[in-house]
């Protein structure tokens, strides 16, 4: 069975079940003390087998968080972290490297098993030969660089990659194998200095995803990481950074779970991708962490600075996002759009229910001349969450002909969640055309009664209705993703309804 | 055999009661037609049987198949048989028409402990009915009922009703805003669907549905009773009259 389809079949034997996610793996740890200091970050930089620049680059950023103080302004509402109450690394015990997939812990491949992630797949190893005429399966297929808890243990479809010249590697590997390209464009888009948890996440990370496709390359297959948070009190810092260099296109695709637990759980991730002229990256994230018991206990914070950098002319990121989990979400992937006629695009679906709090948006910031962005951001509060969309869009001075076309929707389930829209816009030249519509409603009772009186239950009219409304966005996705998404959407919904 | 015994119902919407003791026998094979002034609690008869949210029956029963249908889920209804073709069939945006009869439809199948029709039994049903009812194909990628016009919706009842199989339909004013062509139509799609075992409680202004749909018994509604019940010619009698001789019953 091809790889894709494989996906697709587990995907949709993904039962129902409240957070089926909640697993945990029993494996031995090896974890930094406690707390944070230069001791916890030499800690980290000496296990990964680190040169010293990136030690020095950690140190620096260490030093600067000190000074820095977590931001306030966000619509979310949550008890003060204990920096020095938790572990900064967590790795699990290697018996020794691994080489090959069936030497990696059967443990570790059990909980992936449960996640229907086809690792084993042994079509996706070995590749599979297009029959003539058909379309090279190549292209649908899914590489997967996992990451338990804070180290990647497997990676497949490495040969085809490098094949392509495409460097899909944990970013620990590319820091020693790939220097010169991780020191010119790591922090070249979210600053060391960028803001709190940015920086906490520079001096602290501990593994992520590295990819580089060169020039004129189209990667051939779509390279997705599974996170999973694993650790009791780890805070987890992924760092993933992608080149696509000119004339290139790479499709990456994120997709996370977590442990149900007690304890809430830090997520300081940072994402930057780099675009040259010419080029296109695409990546989608789903998102389904534990996002907190029905009152409201444990979860996940989730505080990530994800950003694009459009650095060459006619450049293109496009942020695909499916927000389900966490108890907290901070979250704004945006696009700087420096190349002239560079475009940006930012779709989401932020799903808060019980009592999660989302504050979810983008930041399109014109530079170039005749950029254009999009934002389609879809949000829908049940029960008794929050749920905001804070967007900014500027035009810089010299960015004439700038455009921005931003729909915002929020759908209301009950009467005791919300949903707030802060939009902000800032045309520094006259030649700006920004358009932006915005719009709330509240699930219409009529609509779901019309669903039951054809037979779904209460949970599936729902689930049938909010997909509707987040059509949009789920054709952005990957099929593979949609799919899994669309389960999601439903399964993160369930008890919405009286 | 009795399909639907509605025995003095009373009804409340808003403390305002509603139905004040309504009772109305349909038998298996059956053909009813509901007629009454505007107000006088038709559709309000109809949410009840389906089980909308929002109505308090403070008194009397309602038995389908012997069983007691206020004790069951509205999807448990639907399930069992019962259809209620909407007055104001609503939009889905973004749900197309064709997903949404097989999620539907599989819904139902499921309840009833019965296996998912597969997708090239569905799809060939699916395109015989819409054909027979002149919908065409495009008509079913769109948002259910997204931009249909008021004809286009009430004939996606009456596809719906084909496709479910149903053993009660009750049909809430399918004639109004159909054009006398589609009015024909979607009245062939209804006799198509007539069968010893199927009963159809046809609600209606204008006895000329029912030139179509033939009925067996007409029952006049006002002020939330059941005022005269009779045969056909009771309807060709209102038309004539009016319902003022009912108003003070
Ligand atoms: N949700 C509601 N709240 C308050 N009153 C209601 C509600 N639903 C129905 N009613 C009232 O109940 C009465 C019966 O309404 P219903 O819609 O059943 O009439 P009908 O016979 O179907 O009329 P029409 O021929 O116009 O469709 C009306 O007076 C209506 O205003
Ligand atoms: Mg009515």
């Amino acid at each position: 069975m091809p790889a894709v389809q494989e996906t697709v079949e587990r995907v949709k034997r993904i039962d129902v079940d409240q957070y089926r996610y909640g697993f945990e793996t029993l494996i031995e740890s090896d974890k930094a003390p406690k707390g944070l200091s230069e001791e916890t970050v030499k800690f980290i930089s000496e296990k990964k087998n680190e040169p010293a620049w990136m030690l020095q680059w950690r140190l620096e950023a260490y030093r600067r968080w000190l000074t820095m103080t977590e931001p306030t302004w966000a619509r979310v509402d949550y008890p003060k972290i204990d920096f020095q109450d938790l572990y900064y690394y967590a790795a699990p015990k290697p018996k020794k490297t691994v080489s090959s997939l069936d030497e990696i812990d059967p443990e570790i491949l059990k909980t992936y098993e449960k996640l229907g992630i086809p690792l084993r797949e042994v079509a996706m190893l070995e590749g599979v030969e297009p029959k003539p005429g058909e379309e090279d399966p190549a292209r649908r297929k899914i590489a997967v660089d996992a990451v338990f808890d804070s180290v990647s243990v497997a990676t497949t479809f490495k040969a085809e990659l490098k094949k392509a010249g495409v460097i899909f590697m944990p970013i620990s590997e590319a820091i020693r194998e790939h220097p010169e390209l991780v020191q010119k464009y790591l922090g070249s888009v979210v600053p060391t200095s960028d803001n709190f948890y940015a920086t906490l996440n520079s001096a602290v990370f501990s593994d992520g995803s590295f990819v580089y496709v060169p020039p004129g390359v189209r990667c051939p297959m779509e390279l997705s990481t599974y996170f999973r948070i694993n650790e009791r009190n780890t805070g987890q810092f992924e760092r993933t950074l992608i080149i696509a260099d000119k004339g290139s296109y790479v499709s990456y695709l994120e997709g996370c779970t977590a442990p149900q637990r007690d304890e809430n759980q830090l997520h300081a991730a940072v994402v930057e991708l780099v675009a040259h002229d010419d080029a296109e990256i695409k990546y989608s994230t789903v998102q389904n962490w534990y996002p907190g018991n029905s009152e409201g206990k444990g979860g996940i914070y989730n505080f990530v600075t994800k950003r694009g950098d459009c650095r060459g002319d006619r450049s293109k990121i496009s942020w695909t996002q499916v927000e389900t989990g966490s108890a907290i979400t901070w979250k704004y992937p945006s696009c700087i759009l420096r190349g002239d006629n560079s475009s940006g695009e930012f779709y989401s679906i932020a799903i808060s229910n019980g009592f999660q709090q989302v504050d979810s948006g983008t930041k399109m910031i014109h530079l170039g001349k005749n950029t254009s962005s999009r934002i389609i951001s879809k949000g829908i509060a049940a029960g008794k969450s929050q749920n905001t969309y804070r967007g900014l869009v500027t035009a810089h001075r010299k960015a004439t002909g700038a455009r921005n076309f931003t729909a915002c929707d929020s759908l209301l389930i009950g009467d005791k969640c919300g949903a707030h829209t802060v939009p902000y816009i800032e045309a520094k030249n006259s030649s700006a055309t920004f358009e932006h519509e915005a719009t709330t409603s509240k699930i219409s009772e009529d609509v779901l009664f019309y669903c039951i009186q054809r037979g779904l239950s209460q949970e599936e009219a729902v689930g049938l209705v909010v997909n509707g409304f987040v059509k949009d966005v789920l054709q952005q996705l990957p099929m593979e993703f949609a799919v899994e998404a669309q389960k999601l959407i439903s399964i993160s919904l369930e008890g919405s309804v009286g | 055999m009795a399909l639907l015994e509605v025995k003095d119902l009373k009804v409340r919407v808003e403390e305002r009661e509603i139905l004040h003791g309504l009772t109305l026998t349909v038998n298996e094979g059956e053909i009813h037609a509901i007629m009454g002034p505007n107000g006088s609690g038709k559709s309000t008869l109809s949410h009840v049987i389906a089980g909308k949210p929002g109505y308090e029956v403070t008194d009397g029963q309602i038995l389908f198949m012997g069983e007691d249908l206020l004790e069951m889920a509205p999807e448990e209804r639907a399930a069992k048989g019962v259809f209620l073709a909407f007055q104001y069939p609503v939009e889905i945006p973004g749900v197309t028409t064709m997903n949404f009869l097989r999620t539907a439809l599989n819904a139902q199948r499921k309840a009833r402990g019965e296996t998912e029709l597969m997708v090239p039994d569905f799809l060939k049903k699916v395109r015989e009915v819409s054909k027979s009812l002149n919908i065409p194909q495009d008509m079913l990628k769109r948002g259910v009922n997204v931009g249909f016009s008021g004809g286009e919706k009430k004939r996606n009842e009456v596809l719906q009703m084909a496709l479910f199989e149903p053993s009660l339909c009750i049909l809430d004013e399918m004639d109004s805003g159909l054009d006398i062509d589609a009015l024909r139509i979607a009245a062939d799609g209804v006799n198509a669907l007539h069968s010893p075992k199927r009963a159809m409680v046809v609600i209606t202004h204008y006895q000329r549905l029912l030139n179509y749909i033939v009925p067996d018994f007409v029952h006049v509604m006002s002020k939330g009773r059941v005022v005269k019940s009779g045969a056909k010619d009771l309807a060709l009698e209102l038309e004539e009259s009016g319902y003022a001789q009912y108003e003070d019953a």
